[in-house]
């Protein structure tokens, strides 16, 4: 591909060559024959009711320059197509950005009586569109009155380019940045030397360190060694192709060179996979953790085993799907009141359990266990008989969907972040509730010496029913923040219940801390294994080394000690 | 009532208070022995450097005030909690530490719990007749049958222990001291050189208390019997020597007038207990 | 209570076993007369179909004998038996697999179908020797039996007992379910074993086969039945009481509990794999399902509804729910799960000791007080 030189918003004298010159006159003058062609031809075909629109708008002294820089858009061939991008370019115009996307869109369209418009919605069959020249807005048309100027593929990594230069001397920093980065590595010898030019303008870094990238990217390939410090360290997958390009070259020196080079990119990724497998494995956790804690409360704390409680996770996300049926539009905040709705609706489901069933049961775990299972088949039954079997969607607010970009190979999904945030602070309130508040204190008193905490005046049956309308509130914030990760079915707690399970029997039953800790190293071993055992044998590995690991230490990681645990 | 009178003669033998032959060597002394043993609980040391020697065929009261660690004791030498540090021998040739509950208790070393504990839903009978001394692998056990001669056996802990007419009711049935007696029962059809008895007059009448202090002090002498008891008055009636315990160490040894005059003893529990009595 | 020398005939001197053994006995009889002797047609017919779910029944009916036992006397609540139960059906369903030879759909002489599916060239080591029954039959009993082996060695060693173990056998079978779903494991994955044709040489789709397959599965619950009669009226059976109301009080008697605890566990793995490998023929399939924590659970209500530390209960339970299950899902399947997890609150909570108890109660009345209660149960 070749560029014209040009000249830059506060570029002196870049300009070199006259031929480029020559070129463009040239394709200025087929330009003009083009259009005298066409208005013929239009008159001939005799569509004159078009002629006032296109008097309307009689192009001023600088359209009829544009008009001409389109009209030579219009022709056949490809070659000459794309030195009327050339001259686009070079005319500086304030269109010409919005010109050539819309061609590479296909949108840039000749009406019947020859005026360049530009499609704003090419869907449907009624195109709204606006002139090309003067960007009025000309209403709908049909789409079988008008032309598109076709492009071929050469011409549209062409438009690419070009779009890419011409924003490069905008004065939007967004869009200098998008420009630099599609640079990359698609620089030639034409555009090599105004691209060194526009480096030293530069006012931002970024853009100029992707610039001198971009640039040492086309240097390599000429075989450039320096150029090859220039690309050390970028993790960007286009600096890597090209350099394993250069490493495979036939320059020993280059080759070795880029071989080294290639190297430490290669260690940098490999600290990159790691975190990445840090952060997925810390995201599992945390989801592990919200969706053990608040079991580790009610079995625990309490010694109750309650095996709806995956059920009271469903109950959660299928609220935060509610709200945001009560507030169409709004899905954030639909999210933020879920979170106390989602709790309430637990926890009331969770002291409706408690004091229909799990009361009669005291003293008989197994039994407890036999029993909740039943209330979560009828519960998971409930919501497919009332709602539907079927998965609900709920919205990710804007704010949470995207990601961070850490570097040029990493970025951290922005949900995943929110989860695991929520999932710490969902934690830190159940500590300072079991530290800090009267109710912790008759809950641990409970929890050592029932009869003892009685005659002291605690209502244990109280304690027993805010116990359990805690540790269920805390399985619905669960499934909030699951609804924002998964799909939300019925069987949504089923499929966390025995994990739930692992993780606070791995922690150390009745023990907060070790929930966290267990809940967070699972999530990051499962993800550990993943890549080379697959996700299924993953999740068996973990199970078995569970297993495995509650028999060498049964009470878990962080076991109570004493007589009181022997039991 | 003959027969349990008749316990308290001291030249009579009944034959199933022989202890069983035992592989227990104790040429050199003492049946138990306690060298430094220290066990803590989340940093509350529950056991300090204990120092306790039993004497073949003694009859030892270990008393002390809550917390002591007597019952963690007991718990120390049955295999159920392992100490930080220290050595437990019984006799010369046998490390306790080194064996687990089922090996400890078929050496011949039989525990009462403090609170009974016996199998609720088996009949009385049934529940003597696990106790007894026998092959407890699992073959012989699937197998076992029930000859005359254990028969027999049963009948007459039975009547030691006043349950013959029990004997073919469930053993949750009973009151609470007739537990105890079954518990005591259950020790004798073990016939263990050792017996570790926690509270054995715990929710018993005065009566029951009488009887079971001729029983234990009936079994002295042939067995070492070693009885942890909060009730001074019972205390009083069997021990010869007592062993006071406090914060986890040995504090007094000595005969029961020794140890009562001992000013430590009456500052940590004696006193405590004589200010209580004479409430 | 010893009336015989012979441990294993001990549970013919008592009346519950003669009494169970005759009505079981009674029922396979009528079954058997009904099919055969009775026109097809006649109101009293009973179809192959209905015969193939009796079969069935019967075979639900060992696995809660077996849950029983370490459940109602060793007071180990498995929530993994399903594993067992589908470990011996997948032994039963691979001997099946090879009996159908080159008849299958891709005709190969020695792989199943699914094999030569995934391209497999050659049968992985694990299938070899499945070709022979007596081999195949074998497994069905040891491989179930090995497991539990080394999951009870591993549990009871280190002392995992009461809601840890229900949760760990849990998981045991969930793993389980997720490695049979795998391709590469070489068991079909999601389809499981299927299209069988015959069994030691009987064609699998003749209702005489059926009707033989029901007889044998009431003759294997009927042994089995004494089997476990046995092991609770020894005193094997009375340390496993013992273990199970007051596990460190059996300990200081002098007994290895972990080792009795192992025992009836494995006894008890063999029985269920005995009962999956009953099963696979009568229904023709065995997929990674019957390894879904719910099924496993869902053992236990049968139990519990009939009545632990019964036996007999276990049976009552297995047949009852069965026979409900049919029916529900019959007419109105949406209902079947509310029903199911209704019966799982009724029962805990409303009848403790199931239908067994129910019965002896009324027994009990009947008789006025005359006797004393049974020991077993008084059992909680």
């Amino acid at each position: 591909m070749r560029y014209p030189p040009m000249l830059g918003p506060a570029s002196a004298g870049v300009r070199v060559g006259t031929a480029a010159a020559g070129n463009e006159r040239a394709s200025e003058t087929r330009g003009s024959w083009l259009l005298v062609l066409l208005l013929a031809l239009a008159l001939a075909l005799g569509l004159t009711q078009a002629a006032p629109a296109v008097a309307q708008s009689e192009p001023n002294g600088d359209d009829e320059v544009a008009n001409e820089l389109l009209e030579a858009l219009d022709v056949a061939s490809f070659p000459a197509k794309g030195e009327a991008i050339e001259a686009i370019v070079l005319s500086e115009d304030p269109r010409a950005r919005d010109w050539l996307q819309a061609l590479l869109d296909g949108r840039l369209q000749r009406t019947d009586e020859g005026r360049f418009v530009v499609v704003l919605d090419n869907t449907g069959r009624e195109w709204p569109v606006q002139d090309a020249l003067s960007g009025e807005p000309l209403g709908e048309m049909s789409r079988r009155d008008l032309d598109r100027i076709g492009i071929n593929n050469a011409l549209r990594n062409q438009l690419r380019s070009a779009i890419a230069v011409v924003d490069l001397y905008s004065s939007d920093l967004a869009l200098r940045r998008a420009s630099a980065e599609r640079l990359l590595g698609e620089v030639d010898a034409d555009l090599a030397e105004p691209l060194a030019a526009v480096i030293e303008e530069e006012p931002d870094a970024r853009v100029r360190e992707r610039l001198m990238q971009a640039l040492a990217i086309h240097r390599l390939e000429q075989g450039e060694i320096e150029a090859v410090a220039d690309l050390r360290g970028s993790l960007h997958p286009r600096v890597r192709v090209a350099l394993s390009r250069a490493a495979n070259g036939d320059e020993p020196l280059v080759a070795d060179a880029a071989r080294e080079a290639l190297n430490s990119v290669e260690q940098m990724l490999k600290v990159n996979r790691v975190v990445e497998t840090l952060y997925f494995g810390l995201s599992l956790g945390s989801v592990l953790v919200l969706a053990a804690i608040g079991l580790a409360i009610t079995f625990g704390v309490m010694g109750v085993i309650n095996m709806a409680h995956g059920e009271l996770i469903m109950l959660g996300a299928y609220t935060t799907w509610a709200m945001q049926q009560l507030l169409p539009g709004q899905p954030g905040l639909a999210l933020i009141l879920a979170i106390p709705a989602g709790f309430m609706v637990a926890a009331l489901a969770g002291v409706a359990i408690e004091r229909g069933v799990i009361q009669f049961l005291k003293g008989r775990p197994l039994e407890t266990l036999l029993a909740t299972f039943g209330i979560s088949l009828i519960l998971q039954q409930l919501v497919r008989t009332a709602i539907s079997p079927l998965n609900r969607t709920v919205i990710t607010p804007e704010w949470m969907s995207g990601s961070i970009a850490i570097n040029d190979a990493l970025s951290l999904t922005l949900n995943r972040m929110y989860v695991l945030g929520f999932a710490l602070v969902v934690f830190a309130s159940l500590m300072l509730i079991m530290r800090r508040t009267r109710l912790g204190l008759e809950v641990r008193a409970v929890t050592q010496n029932r009869a003892m905490a009685r005659s002291m005046g605690i209502r244990a049956t109280r304690v027993d029913i805010m116990t359990f309308a805690l540790g269920s509130g805390v399985a619905g914030l669960a499934g909030v923040a699951l609804s924002q990760l998964t799909n939300v079915g019925p069987n949504l707690g089923q499929n966390y219940i025995i994990d739930s399970f692992m993780v606070v029997v791995f922690g150390g039953v009745g023990n907060l801390w070790g929930t966290l800790v267990a809940g967070l190293s699972l999530g990051v071993i499962n993800q550990v294994l993943e890549p080379w055992a697959g996700a299924v044998m993953a999740k068996i590995i973990v199970l078995v080394f569970i297993i495995l690991f509650i028999q060498k230490r049964p009470r878990g990681l962080f076991p109570q000690k004493g007589r009181a645990a022997e039991g | 009532m003959s027969i349990l009178r008749s316990l308290a003669h001291r030249d009579r033998v009944f034959d199933f208070l022989v202890p069983a032959a035992s592989p227990v060597d104790v040429r050199h002394g003492p049946i138990l022995y306690l060298e430094d043993v220290t066990v803590s609980f989340d940093g509350f040391k529950a056991i300090n450097n204990l120092n306790l020697t039993i004497d073949d065929g003694e009859l030892r009261c270990i008393i002390g005030p809550n917390g002591a660690g007597k019952t963690t004791m007991m718990d120390i030498i049955t295999g159920k909690t392992r100490p930080d540090t220290g050595s437990v021998w019984f006799g010369s040739r046998h490390d306790l530490l080194s064996m687990n509950e089922p090996e400890i208790a078929s050496l011949g070393i039989g525990r009462k719990f403090q609170k009974p504990t016996v199998f609720e839903a088996l009949t009385v009978f049934e529940n003597l007749e696990l106790a007894m001394a026998a092959d407890k692998r699992i073959l012989p056990t699937l197998t076992a049958r029930m000859t005359g001669e254990i028969r027999d056996r049963i009948e007459e802990v039975l009547v030691a222990i006043g349950l013959t007419e029990m004997r073919g009711r469930p053993a949750g049935i009973l009151s609470h001291g007739q537990k105890q007696w079954l518990e005591i029962g259950m020790l004798l059809m073990q016939r263990p050189r050792l017996l570790l008895v926690d509270e054995p007059v715990a929710g018993m009448t005065e009566q029951e208390m009488e009887r079971t202090a001729e029983l234990l002090t009936g079994l002295a002498g042939k067995q070492s019997v070693v009885v942890v008891e909060h009730d001074m008055g019972f205390v009083r009636s069997i021990a010869r020597k007592v062993t006071v315990l406090h914060q986890g160490s040995v504090l007094a040894e000595g005969s029961m007038d020794q140890v009562a005059s001992d000013p430590r003893v009456v500052e940590v529990y004696l006193g405590a207990e004589a200010e209580e009595e004479t409430v | 209570m010893d009336s015989s020398r012979l441990w294993l005939l001990r549970p013919f001197g008592e009346r519950s076993t003669l009494i169970f053994l005759g009505v079981l006995l009674a029922a396979m009889t009528l079954v058997t007369l009904l099919h055969v002797a009775v026109p097809p047609g006649h109101p009293l017919y009973v179809s192959a179909y209905t015969v193939n779910l009796f079969g069935k029944y019967l075979s639900y009916a060992l696995l809660a004998v077996a849950v029983d036992l370490v459940w109602g006397y060793l007071g180990i609540l498995s929530l993994g038996h399903g594993a067992f139960f589908a470990l011996g059906g997948y032994a039963m369903g691979m001997y099946l697999m090879r009996q159908i030879g080159d008849r299958g759909v891709y005709g190969h002489p020695v792989l199943p179908d699914f094999m030569v599916f995934l391209n497999w060239d050659s049968l992985p080591w694990y299938w070899l020797g499945f070709d022979m029954a007596w081999f195949a039959f074998l497994m069905v009993l040891l491989v179930p039996g090995a497991l539990a082996l080394v999951f009870g060695f591993l549990a009871f060693r280190s002392r995992v007992t009461g809601v840890y173990l229900s949760i760990i056998t849990q998981a045991l079978t969930f793993a389980l379910m997720l490695a049979f779903f795998r391709n590469e494991m070489g068991f079909g994955g999601n389809n499981g074993l299927t299209d069988f044709r015959e069994i030691l040489g009987f064609n699998l789709r003749s209702s005489d086969t059926r009707l033989g397959l029901f007889l044998a599965t009431g003759v294997a619950l009927a042994l089995s039945y004494v089997l476990c009669r046995a092991i609770v009226t020894s005193k094997l059976g009375r340390v496993c009481v013992a273990t199970r109301d007051a596990e460190a009080r059996t300990r200081f008697l002098g007994y290895r509990v972990e080792r009795f605890q192992l025992f009836v566990f494995v006894v008890s793995a063999m029985l269920a794999g005995l009962a999956g490998a009953l099963y696979v023929p009568q229904v023709g399939i065995i997929n990674p399902s019957e390894f879904s924590p719910l099924f496993s659970i869902e053992i236990v209500l049968w139990v519990a509804l009939g009545g632990r530390a019964t036996l007999y209960g276990a049976v009552i339970g297995a047949i009852l729910v069965n026979y409900a299950k049919t029916v529900f899902t019959g007419a109105m399947p949406d209902a079947w799960l509310f029903a199911l997890g209704g019966l799982f609150v009724l029962v805990t909570v409303f009848l403790p000791k199931g239908v067994a108890g129910l019965l002896a109660l009324r027994l009990r009345r009947r008789r006025n007080g005359n006797g004393s209660p049974s020991v077993k149960e008084a059992a909680a």
